[in-house]
C-alpha cells in the first residue's frame, strides 16, 4: 500500500491510511479535521469540476470519436479508437505545424523573451529610479495590451505601408515584407514584444533576493561582471529561472489571437502553428473530433516540455 | 500512530460523498431545469449573416417582420445575427443548429454548403409545406435543383440569385489606349489588355481576381472556378459520381493566376491576402480610379447608393462590363458561375408549423422583388422576371441576366466546402511563388484524395 505524501492535506488514494511513520505524516492532521475544514472549499472545487474538468474529460472522450460539424461523422458519432490520432501523425500539416510550433516556442520563448528579459533585469538593476519606472511602464504597457490590439498593432508595423517600411525608406533601404517571406520570425518578434515584460519582472524579483554582500565579496576576490553573473547570479536564481522557462513555454505553446490576426497562419500554412492548426480542422472544416485530438497532442508536447525542465533542475531543488 | 482514524471513518466518507455528490447534482439539475433555452411559443428565431456594412437584409426582414406581425399580432419574431466573415459562419451556423436549445426556426444558408448540412441531418425536408404554394411553379429548376438533397426532396426555398463578369474602368481602358466596349475574347486577350495598362498607367493597378486563403470561398468561386470553367476540364464529373484529379484545366488556371501575380498585373500580395480587401475595392479603388478591371458579382453596384461608404453616383458612366472569355474563346465563348442562398429550416427546432406562413411571406413575390431590386440581385422566378419594377432596374441587372441561362454551378456535395479550402491553397502557393502550378494542383489532388477517398476520385481522360 503506497501512501502518497503530498503537502497539500487532501485526501489521499490509500484506501486507509496506513501506520506510517514518515516524518512529514507524524504532524499531519487527522482526515476528518481536514475534510471539515475544507468544507467551505466545496462549492468552488463543485464549480471547477462541472466548468474545468467537465469539459477537460469531455474533450478527451472526443478526440476518440469522429463527431464533424459537416459530412461523415456529422449525423451520428461513434467511437474510432486511435483514428485521428493515426491520421494526425499521417497529414503532412500536421508535422508542418509541429515543426512550427517549435519554432515559434525556441525563437520567441526560450531564446528571445528568456535573453531580452533578462538583459532588461540586469540593466534594471543598475539604473536610476526613474529610468527604471519609464521602461517599466513601457514593457508592461506592451505586456498588458490585449492580444488582438498587439496583433494588429504588429500587423500595421510590418504591412506593406506600414511604418517600418517608412522607417527604412527613410534611410534609403529597400523594404521589407516580413510578413510573406518570413511569416514565422514576424510572429516570434511580435510575442518577443509582448512576453518579454513577463519574464523581467520574475528575473528583477528573482535577483532582488540575491543578498548584496555575496556580490560584494565576490568583487573584492576579482571576479569580473561576466564570472560573477555566471558563477553567482544564475546559480542563485536557478528556480526562477526554471519555472519562467515552463511558464513562457506552455504560455508560448498555444499562442493564437496574436498569430491570427497578424498573418492567420498564412501565407499557405507558413505559419500555421498547432494552434491554428487545430482552430482550422475543428471550425474551418468542422472536423471537431480530429481538431480535439490535435489539441491533446499539443497538451502532450507542452507536458514533455515541463518534465525536461523538471528533470533540469538540480536533485537538491526537487523537494 | 494507531488509532490515528476512527472505524467509522468510511462511513463518514461515505456522508461527505454523498452530500457532496447531491451538492453537485442538484444544482446541475436546477440549472437544466429552469435554464433551458426553451423560446416562446409564439416567438420566432430567424439567424442570417452580419458581416461588414451591409444593412439590406436586415432591412428587408425588419420590413416583413412589421407587415407580417401587424396581421398576426400573437407572433414576435427575433433576428439572430451571426457576425462572422464566411467560414466562420456556416461553422456558427451548423454549431446553432446541432442543439435544439438553439436551432433558430429560419436559417438563411449559402446553397454550396446546403447539400452537406442535409446529409448531416440539420435540416428539415420542406416538402409537404411547397406542395400547396402557387409560388413554387415560378421558381427556374436550376434554383429547385439547388436545394434538392440526394434523396429527391427539397430542403430549401432558394432567393435570388448571381452571376459574375469583368467590371472595367472603361476611362482608364479608354487612356491606356484600349478599344471601348472592351471585349476579351480569351485568357491571352485579358492578360494583353493588363499588359498594357501597366505599361500606360503604372499607377493603377490593371486587374483584380480574388485569390488565396484570406478571400475564402470568393476565391475559390469568382477566381479559381470563373477561371477552370472556361477551360476543358471541371471539378466534379456529374456522370461517373467522382471529382477529378490530375486535370489539365485546373494546372492551366493556376498558371494564369501565376502570370497575373509574378508579372505584377494584379494587387501587391500584402493587398491581395487582405481578407478586407473588398471594403478597399468597392470604396476606394474603383470609385478613385485606382483599379482598372474587376472579376467580381452582380451586386457590387449596391454599395456605390447613396449615404454609404463607397457612394460614386457616376459609376455608371465610368464603370462597364465584359463577359468573362474562356480560355482559348471556345463556345459557349464566356463563362460565368451561379450560386445563391436559401432559407431552410432546421431540423431540430420546434415551430416549423408557425416558421412556414413566415417563409412564405417572406419569399413573397412583391417581397422578393423588393429584395431583389434593393439588393442588387438577380431573380430566378418567373413570377418576379415578369414584374415591371424589376426589368432594367439598375443598368447592368438585364446583362447580368442574360448570363443566367448559361452560368455553371458549384458541385454542392458535402466535401465541396473542404475541397474549396483546398483549391484556395493551391492559388495561394502558387501566389506567393512558393510552388510551381503542376507541383500546386499535385498538392491539390493529393489533398482530394484525403478528403473524399481515393475511390471517388478519378484522373481527367
Amino acid at each position: 500500500m503506497v501512501t502518497t505524501t503530498d503537502t497539500t492535506g487532501a485526501r489521499t488514494t490509500a484506501s486507509s491510511p496506513s501506520d506510517n511513520s514518515a516524518p512529514e505524516q507524524a504532524n499531519r492532521p487527522p482526515l476528518k479535521r481536514t475534510l471539515l475544514r475544507g468544507s467551505p472549499l466545496a462549492p468552488a472545487v463543485i464549480l471547477l469540476l462541472a466548468f474545468m474538468a467537465g469539459p477537460i474529460i469531455y474533450s478527451v472522450y472526443l478526440a476518440f470519436t469522429n463527431r464533424a460539424l459537416r459530412g461523415e461523422g456529422s449525423s451520428s458519432t461513434a467511437l474510432v479508437g486511435f483514428d485521428n490520432f493515426v491520421a494526425a501523425f499521417a497529414a503532412p500539416e500536421f508535422w508542418n505545424s509541429v515543426v512550427l510550433t517549435l519554432v515559434f516556442t525556441v525563437v520567441s520563448a526560450i531564446i528571445g523573451q528568456n535573453i531580452l528579459g533578462m538583459i532588461l533585469a540586469l540593466l534594471m538593476r543598475r539604473a536610476s529610479k526613474v529610468v527604471n519606472a519609464i521602461t517599466g511602464a513601457i514593457v508592461i504597457g506592451a505586456w498588458i495590451l490585449p492580444e488582438v490590439v498587439a496583433g494588429y498593432l504588429w500587423y500595421t508595423f510590418l504591412g506593406e505601408g506600414g511604418s517600418m517600411n517608412g522607417i527604412l525608406g527613410f534611410f534609403g533601404l529597400p523594404p521589407q515584407d516580413l510578413l510573406f517571406s518570413l511569416p514565422i520570425i514576424a510572429v516570434s518578434f511580435a510575442n518577443i514584444w509582448r512576453g518579454t515584460a513577463f519574464t523581467m519582472l520574475i528575473y528583477t524579483a528573482a535577483m532582488s533576493q540575491i543578498p548584496p554582500e555575496v556580490e560584494e565579496s565576490a568583487e573584492m576576490d576579482g571576479a569580473g561582471r561576466l564570472r560573477r553573473f555566471f558563477s553567482i547570479t544564475v546559480p542563485l536564481i536557478r528556480r526562477s529561472i526554471m519555472t519562467n522557462l515552463m511558464l513562457i513555454t506552455l504560455q508560448t505553446l498555444s499562442v493564437f489571437g496574436l498569430i491570427y490576426v497578424m498573418t492567420a497562419g498564412g501565407p499557405g500554412t507558413a505559419s500555421q502553428t498547432l494552434p491554428l492548426y487545430m482552430y482550422e480542422q475543428a471550425f474551418s472544416y468542422g472536423q471537431l473530433g480530429y481538431g480535439t485530438a490535435v489539441a491533446l497532442l499539443l497538451l502532450l508536447i507542452g507536458a514533455i516540455a515541463s518534465l525536461a525542465y523538471l528533470r533540469m533542475l538540480p536533485k537538491e531543488d526537487k523537494s | 500512530m494507531t488509532g490515528s482514524h476512527s472505524p467509522n471513518a468510511p462511513s463518514r466518507r461515505t456522508i461527505i460523498k454523498a452530500i457532496g455528490g447531491a451538492a453537485f447534482t442538484v444544482p446541475l439539475l436546477a440549472a437544466a431545469g429552469c435554464g433551458s433555452g426553451v423560446p416562446e411559443q409564439n416567438t420566432l428565431r430567424i439567424s442570417y449573416q452580419q458581416w461588414g456594412s451591409g444593412e439590406v437584409l436586415v432591412n428587408y426582414l425588419t420590413d416583413v417582420i412589421k407587415k407580417y406581425t401587424a396581421n398576426h399580432p400573437d407572433i414576435s419574431v427575433e433576428l439572430v445575427p451571426l457576425v462572422a466573415s464566411e467560414n466562420d459562419y456556416f461553422t456558427k451556423n451548423e454549431l446553432m443548429m446541432s442543439s435544439s436549445r438553439t436551432a433558430p426556426d429560419l436559417v438563411y444558408e449559402d446553397t454550396f454548403i446546403l447539400k452537406s448540412d442535409i446529409a448531416a441531418g440539420y435540416l428539415r425536408p420542406i416538402d409537404k409545406y411547397i406542395d400547396g404554394w402557387p409560388q413554387w411553379e415560378h421558381f427556374y429548376d436550376v434554383a429547385k435543383n439547388a436545394v434538392q438533397g440526394e434523396d429527391g426532396r427539397t430542403y430549401a426555398v432558394p432567393t435570388p440569385t448571381d452571376t459574375r463578369a469583368l467590371w472595367y474602368n472603361q476611362e482608364l481602358l479608354k487612356k491606356a489606349g484600349i478599344e471601348t466596349p472592351w471585349k476579351p475574347r480569351s485568357w491571352d486577350d485579358l492578360l494583353e489588355t493588363f499588359r498594357t495598362i501597366k505599361k500606360e498607367l503604372p499607377e493603377v493597378i490593371p486587374f483584380n481576381i480574388y485569390s488565396g486563403k484570406p478571400q475564402g470561398e470568393k476565391a475559390s468561386m469568382q477566381g479559381m472556378e470563373m477561371l477552370l470553367y472556361g477551360t476543358e476540364s471541371t471539378l466534379y464529373d456529374e456522370e461517373k459520381k467522382k471529382w477529378v484529379v490530375g486535370s489539365a484545366g485546373f494546372t492551366q488556371s493556376l498558371e494564369f493566376i501565376r502570370t497575373v501575380f509574378s508579372e505584377k498585373l494584379g494587387p501587391t500580395l500584402g493587398k491581395a491576402l487582405d481578407p478586407n480587401i473588398t471594403e478597399t475595392i468597392y470604396n476606394t479603388w474603383l470609385p478613385q480610379g485606382q483599379l482598372a478591371v474587376l472579376l467580381d458579382g452582380n451586386w457590387i453596384s449596391s454599395n456605390w447608393g447613396e449615404g454609404l461608404p463607397g457612394e460614386w453616383p457616376e459609376w455608371t458612366e465610368t464603370m462597364q462590363l465584359a463577359e468573362m472569355p474562356t480560355r482559348d474563346g471556345q463556345d459557349p465563348g464566356f463563362v460565368t458561375m451561379s450560386g445563391g442562398w436559401s432559407w431552410g429550416m432546421p431540423k431540430k427546432a420546434s415551430k416549423p408549423d408557425l416558421a412556414w406562413p413566415f417563409l412564405r411571406e417572406m419569399m413573397s413575390t412583391d417581397n422578393v422583388t423588393a429584395w431583389t431590386i434593393s439588393d442588387s440581385k438577380l431573380t430566378n422566378r418567373k413570377d418576379v422576371a415578369a414584374r415591371k419594377e424589376y426589368q432594367g432596374y439598375s443598368p447592368t441587372a438585364d446583362f447580368f441576366s442574360r448570363l443566367v441561362p448559361g452560368a455553371t454551378y458549384r458541385p454542392a456535395l458535402a466535401p465541396y466546402p473542404e475541397i474549396s479550402s483546398a483549391i484556395q491553397s493551391a492559388m495561394e502557393s502558387v501566389m506567393i511563388g512558393a510552388a510551381e502550378p503542376a507541383a500546386a494542383a499535385a498538392v491539390y489532388d493529393s489533398a482530394v484524395a484525403g478528403i473524399v477517398g481515393a475511390e471517388n476520385t478519378m484522373k481527367e481522360a
